[in-house]
């Protein structure tokens, strides 16, 4: 066998800031190879230094970042020397790169097809007849329909998935031998990130190319890595074959990790079937269409036909892929969107119908909880006002009494005296909790949790969720969870409807729909949710 | 919370504490009257009797720089202080509220934005008739366009923001939400913008006085005194020295002001 492809070796990693040799680096001694289409993947939370050791590696550091120690060699010659000149020939040549956001790593000022050739006329000079050749081979290969139309198109015209695709294509254009792969697929719902993993392992096995992934997401790690390297605050906990690794592991914090994947409730609590709390009927919601000179484009309805419950005390889960019209139901259970068609009814009365008195008791009866903790907190306002916010519209609730409940509430969410503290002092984590805190202090009866967990690390993921889960126990609200990740489904839901393109196609409780999906949707979702296999794997 | 001020902060507060200074020390005191015509020395060159020379008419550079200062600086501020606050409420308006309102409010803010802010003034100014309060009113006018644009600009990101909507959740009304989530964190670039004006406010008026419909002579500005310096630009230079070295120093501290200003918003600035 001939030696690895990539050979990295007690790599370390140090911010350049003067006071910066007092704190622990930010990647310590990590070593780790690649051997010729092999599927490594570097696995790790938000600060695990995971990211730092790709970068390094195509010496594409951040600024106020260098690297301080250890060496990168790739097909034995060593990269750390390299001038920058040489290093641009082995970037996209021999190492090709594939980021998180397609939403921005592609130029939107740029045709795909101009991007596509940039590469393949740097490294190869090829003829332009050649070039056009090639490129729309790749794109037939990444399955973009109609290739020759692509090639001309702009980034904006395409999904998330088909950019990441096309990413995908302008990478392998140049058949590099290793892949590196940042979160490639984190922005990209389930049935998309399958689809973009699943063409990824495809052309670098067809191509010989090695991967290395970079991820939080042990699902994707147990569903398609050879090997993975475990990484905790810039330093190399346990690596391996992944089997091993994610099924007996054996250092404390990846059997954390490991622990914190979503699974399915034990002993879900039998609820007695309670009234209905929210009635969803037939509801229809439109978004208006492009405002023109002189008037509007027809409206667009992307939620059509709804039903939907949700009993007093009962969690029920909403899942689809992104543009389902899940969130769009979310907010207008809550009034936030008008209906185009159909009813909502809280408890017993309709939304529409509701006088001023009416609607102000809603608004404190009914919170939601958002996806992104950095958005929906306001910067500028401390986290009490913050969390009290609901409280300020409560006539029965006097200033005292207002800080007293913010107080518990912050307590119930483990961030007591929190309350001066500004949103950018606090991690992802901590906001989310204190979006928490928000929704429950006025002691609602329905909480609308929109992706509550996706914007969070693995093992911050279940915290958050386990806190959900015993405030929801304490005060006994409903929820309507809204996710596109089955798995937190599975843990927490009593109920289900899974929506696609604006629809529900299946509804029922949660065991019996996960273990017999009547729908071929419900079960390519299945299918294609990682963090059920990597149970499975761990199980196993 | 302790916030470090920086020592761009300091340089800019010393330059417009300097400018406040000389404007106060003006109202008591000049080396020379303003205005007093001296006809044996006209265009004298520095010397210790005139620190900076004296224009034509032999009035003191000095002194007219002085009482220059006190026009020039009231013009300028109040001509921000009209647009910034007539922008903001408008700008405010537009971007939150939306819909056909919005739209209206763009198309004449367009209108207007597309004539030449200085032709705008003028023509205010010939309606108005001469007088500082139609001044400011002229130049206030003729920037507002673009400090609403920049509002509405910056309210429109913000009113998108999932915090805007967790104050709706939370019951509030649009008032408290406009004023309380999205006026605070639409600012910095409006401070940013409203530091500039005071600049460009100096130099249009110095292009009106230049235009006959300013300041009328023989009150002093900073702008004014720079264009009448220009015909004499080769025998007496040392006449746009004064003018010149307070324009530049006092929008150098104005400028620094804003940036230390627009850094104090931001909550992440923290000691």
């Amino acid at each position: 066998m001939t030696g690895p492809l990539l050979s990295v070796r007690n790599l370390r990693v140090e911010a350049t800031a003067p006071d910066a040799a007092d704190r622990p680096p930010l990647l310590a001694d990590l070593s780790f190879d690649v051997a010729p289409g092999e599927f490594v993947a570097i696995v790790g939370e938000s600060g695990s230094g995971k990211t730092m050791a790709a970068r390094s590696i195509l010496g594409l550091l951040p600024p106020g970042v260098r690297r301080a120690g250890g060496t990168i060699a790739l097909e034995g010659r060593e990269l750390t020397g390299l001038s920058q000149r040489d290093l641009r020939s082995v970037r996209g040549r021999h190492v090709g790169m594939v980021f998180q956001e397609p939403m921005v790593s592609l130029n939107p000022a740029l045709t795909i097809g101009k991007q596509l050739a940039e590469g393949l006329k740097l490294h190869e000079g090829l003829p332009d007849g050649e070039i056009r050749r090639r490129c729309l081979e790749m794109l037939r290969r990444v399955q973009i329909t109609d290739p020759g139309r692509c090639l001309a198109a702009y980034p904006h015209e395409f999904s998330g998935g088909m950019r990441q695709r096309i990413m995908l294509a302008s990478v392998l254009l140049l058949k590099p031998k290793l892949l590196i792969a940042d979160e490639p697929t984190t922005a990209l719902d389930t049935l998309s990130q399958r689809e973009v993993m699943e063409l990824m392992v495809e052309l670098a096995a067809q191509n010989g190319v090695a991967i290395l992934l970079i991820t939080h997401d042990l699902g994707l790690v147990a569903r398609y890595a050879q090997r993975v390297v475990v990484l905790e605050k810039g330093v190399e906990v346990e690596s391996g074959a992944t089997r091993q690794v994610l099924g007996a592991p054996a250092h404390p914090y990846t059997r954390r990790l490991v622990d914190s994947l979503p699974r399915r409730a034990e002993n879900r609590p039998q609820r007695p079937s309670a009234a209905p709390i929210l009635e969803v009927r037939q509801a229809a919601i439109d978004y208006p269409g492009k405002p023109g000179l002189f008037r509007r484009g027809a409206p667009k309805r992307v939620v059509s036909g709804v039903d939907l419950t949700v009993g007093a005390g009962e969690i029920v889960a909403v899942v689809g892929a992104s543009g389902s019209g899940k969130t769009t139901l979310g907010r207008a259970v809550l009034g936030l969107k008008p209906l185009a068609a159909g009813t909502v009814t809280f408890d017993g009365m309709e939304l529409a119908r509701m006088d001023k008195t009416q609607a102000r008791a809603f608004r404190r009866q009914a919170q939601l909880v958002f996806q992104d903790p950095f958005s929906s907190l306001d910067p500028r306002v401390r986290i009490g006002e913050t969390v009290g916010a609901a409280l300020r519209h409560d006539p029965a609730v006097s200033p005292r009494e207002r800080r007293e409940r913010v107080r518990q509430a912050l307590e119930d969410v483990s961030l007591g005296g929190f309350e001066d503290r500004l949103p950018h002092q606090m991690s992802g984590g901590q906001r989310q909790r204190v979006a928490i805190a928000r929704a429950v202090v006025s002691r609602p009866r329905l909480v609308v949790a929109d992706e509550p967990v996706s914007a969070l690390d693995m093992t911050i993921q279940l915290q958050v969720l386990t806190l959900f889960q015993r405030l929801q126990a304490q005060y006994g609200f409903a929820c309507l969870f809204i996710t596109h990740d089955l798995g937190v489904v599975e843990q927490i839901a009593d109920r289900v409807y899974v929506m696609s393109a604006g629809a529900v196609v299946e509804e029922g409780a949660t065991d019996a729909v996960f273990d017999d999906p009547r729908h071929a949707y419900t079960r390519a979702l299945l299918a294609a949710t990682p963090s059920r296999m990597a149970a499975a794997v761990s199980v196993a | 919370m302790r916030r470090r001020l920086k020592p761009n902060a300091l340089v800019g507060a010393v330059l417009v504490g300097l400018l406040l200074v000389v404007v106060l020390v003006g109202f008591a005191w000049t080396p020379y009257d303003p205005i007093a015509i001296d006809l044996d020395h006209p265009l004298a060159a520095p010397s210790a009797a005139h620190w900076f020379g004296a224009d034509e008419f032999g009035r003191d550079v000095l002194s007219r720089a002085m009482l220059g200062a006190r026009i020039s600086g009231a013009i300028a501020a109040g001509v921000v202080a009209a647009a910034v606050s007539l922008g903001l409420v408008l700008g405010l308006v537009a971007g939150f509220v939306g819909g056909w309102l919005d739209r209206l409010m763009m198309i004449v803010n367009d209108t207007v934005l597309a004539f030449p802010g200085i032709l705008l003034a003028l023509a205010l100014m010939a309606v108005l008739g001469p007088s500082y309060g139609s001044l400011i009113l002229a130049l206030g006018v003729a920037y507002l366009p673009s400090i609403i644009r920049v509002v509405r600009a910056s309210v429109l990101s913000i009113r998108e923001r999932e915090f805007v909507e967790a104050s709706r959740v939370a019951g509030d009304g649009d008032l408290y939400t406009m004023l309380r989530h999205v006026l605070p964190n639409a600012l910095p670039p409006v401070v940013v913008l409203a530091t500039s004006l005071f600049g460009w406010a100096i130099l249009s008026e110095s292009a009106l006085s230049f235009l006959g419909v300013g300041v009328p002579p023989p009150a002093p500005t900073w702008g004014n005194m720079l264009s009448s310096a220009r015909p004499y630009m080769e025998r007496a230079s040392w006449l746009s020295i004064a003018p010149g070295l307070c324009i530049a120093l006092t929008l150098l501290g104005v400028n620094l002001l804003g940036d230390a200003l627009r850094d104090w918003l931001d909550p992440r600035d923290d000691a």
